[in-house]
């Protein structure tokens, strides 16, 4: 049997935490501290949006780019917000969310052996997505800088000769963002070196210190940037898949060419909803980001409380906490928290080699829950720990 | 508006030390805060919202929408009137709108006949009330923001990248 299975698909290393995964979603009541996604439902003016367009009979197929109406609101969104001119008619793409946008970029731009710099830890698609373009993804551990990117360790990897690099900012599993003046060192490196950089920036809303940065918006940086966003997290449309993909006339065309056979179209359900969520969804977008910040702070300060070590997160809804203390690795820790005290959370090592000492902590969650969480891992850690 | 208003709006309990760490300051400021707005009046009180449709013994409540129409009286307006009209204990909420007529008033009452003889007896032959028309309450969805439901369940899958 093994045998009709393709060689490179053969070769993708299967995610070592599945096992957990599984243990997860067979338990009932258990409080997830280990959710992706926002806990708030979409807004019911965009639901109510989506419903109205099945009503009114829109179930058709879009133009492959996605419609325009809404290809237009995110072009004007992007100059109100942050002064970023990208044309409706050619340099737009709707995408099934931040996903696919990542994967065309990379089938867009990559050769055989190209490669492909992927800061680690980061969102579990980057690498094995790499490698399916046939590329060879190259993880900058950035552990010893407090997770983050600096030129200077960007530039150490630049004997690899890397056709591209992809960022995350504010960044799954950890948090962090980077203010325009640390962007522009970066960039610096970037456009020296003539990379192309994938920017996934789908929790630019949810920045909570200082303003966002796009990539793009940089000088001379937005030639040589795929910039990547969506509408899942800042208005808690995950299920709805819709993202957008930004870029240069040449690459959006070469992304659309893979997108029309492979996807045809997003959802025309989901992108009329999407064009509510620009219009009108502003307004809760600011109610949710102001419910995260505070949560994040509360949560900062029982964390450190309960000395699960961790740096304060600039932006998205996690912790990416040190679990070294407990004498636990990461699996095991989050394994024994979740069959002793109820409580998920997900082990470091999905995110990348060498965080076996890491747990990301999820603060999408009502304040009820992440109380009633912490109670347990408090419990958890003073009298189960280590050995106990 | 103040950030503490708006966590204690959502629900009145949040601990104090709760607040102060969510919004990085010391305790103690919070209580300040709070107490200033008390003795202001920003924050009139807090109370409990309770979905009585699930509480037998106050299922026999009866509520009623009433549009008065009155004829303003020099000087003072429909102010005079409206005091006159919201000081009844049986007036639970009463407010001056633009359109056909001028006060609405809610009227909590035991029962129909509670309610019936507060407008027929009270209201209806008030001097300056021009008519009164009066709606019972059938069922409530929704007040003050807040869904009259069972609790939703959860439909996020538990674990996820």
């Amino acid at each position: 049997m093994k045998n009709i299975i393709s060689k490179k698909v053969q070769d993708m290393q299967p995610s070592g935490i599945r096992a957990f995964f599984d243990l997860v979603l067979g338990m009932k009541e258990v409080i997830s501290l280990g959710v992706g996604e926002p806990d708030f439902v979409t807004p019911w003016q965009i639901r109510e949006a989506g419903i109205y367009s099945l009503e009114e009979g829109f179930t058709s197929y879009t133009s492959n780019k996605g419609l325009y109406k809404l290809r237009l609101s995110i072009s004007r969104d992007l100059k109100n917000r942050y002064g970023l001119k990208y044309s409706p008619e050619d340099e737009i793409l709707i995408t099934v969310g931040v996903s696919e946008g990542f994967d065309l970029s990379l089938r867009a731009i990559i050769n055989p052996g190209d490669k492909v710099l992927i800061p680690s830890p980061g969102y579990v698609s980057y690498g094995p997505l790499t490698e399916l373009a046939g590329g060879i993804p190259i993880y900058i551990d950035t552990k010893s800088d407090g997770f983050k990117l600096t030129a200077k360790l960007l530039e150490k990897f630049m004997h690899h000769y890397p056709k591209a690099i992809i960022l995350n900012y504010p960044n799954n599993p950890t948090g962090v963002s980077y203010t325009k003046k640390e962007l522009e060192k970066i960039k610096q490196v970037i456009l020296k070196h003539k990379l192309i950089c994938i920017s996934d920036e789908i929790y630019a809303d949810l920045t909570y210190d200082f303003a966002h940065t796009p990539f793009a918006t940089l000088s001379g940086a937005k030639d040589r940037t795929i910039y990547l966003s969506g509408f899942s997290k800042s208005y808690a449309m995950t299920g709805w898949r819709v993202g957008f993909v930004c870029g240069t006339k040449e690459i959006i065309a070469a992304m659309t060419k893979i997108h029309q056979y492979t996807i045809m179209c997003v959802s025309i359900t989901s992108q009329m909803a999407a064009c509510e969520a620009i219009q009108t969804g502003r307004v809760c977008v600011e109610e949710m980001k102001r419910e995260y910040k505070r949560r994040r702070e509360f949560m900062f300060d029982n964390l450190n409380r309960l000395g699960l070590k961790c740096i304060k997160p600039d932006g998205a809804f996690y912790f990416f906490a040190s679990v070294k203390k407990t004498g636990l690795n990461a699996l095991d820790f989050a394994q024994r928290l979740l069959q002793e005290k109820k409580v998920a959370v997900v082990p470091g090592t999905a995110f990348g080699r060498g965080f076996d000492d890491y747990i990301r902590i999820s603060y999408a969650s009502s304040l009820d829950n992440l109380k009633e969480a912490l109670n347990r891992i408090e419990v958890f850690l003073t009298k189960g720990g280590k050995g106990g | 508006m103040d950030e503490i208003l708006e966590i204690l709006e959502k629900d009145g309990r949040t601990p104090v030390e709760d607040i102060a760490k969510m919004l990085k300051k010391k305790p103690q400021k919070i209580k300040e805060a709070i107490k200033k707005y008390e003795k202001e009046g920003a924050i009139l009180k807090y109370k409990a919202v309770i979905n009585k449709e699930l509480i037998r013994d106050a299922n026999s409540e009866v509520r009623a929408l009433i549009e008065v129409n009155i004829i303003p009286q020099k000087d003072v307006g429909f102010d005079k009137i409206a005091e006159r009209l919201y000081s009844f204990a049986e007036v639970s909420s009463c407010y001056l709108v633009s359109g056909t007529y001028d006060l609405l008033l809610i009227i909590e009452g035991k029962d129909l006949r509670t309610v019936s003889r507060f407008v027929a007896e009270k209201l209806a032959p008030m001097e300056n009330i021009r008519g009164t028309v009066t709606h019972f309450l059938l069922k409530k969805y929704k007040e003050d923001g807040i869904i009259l439901k069972h609790k939703e369940e959860n439909k996020r899958i538990a674990i996820s990248y």
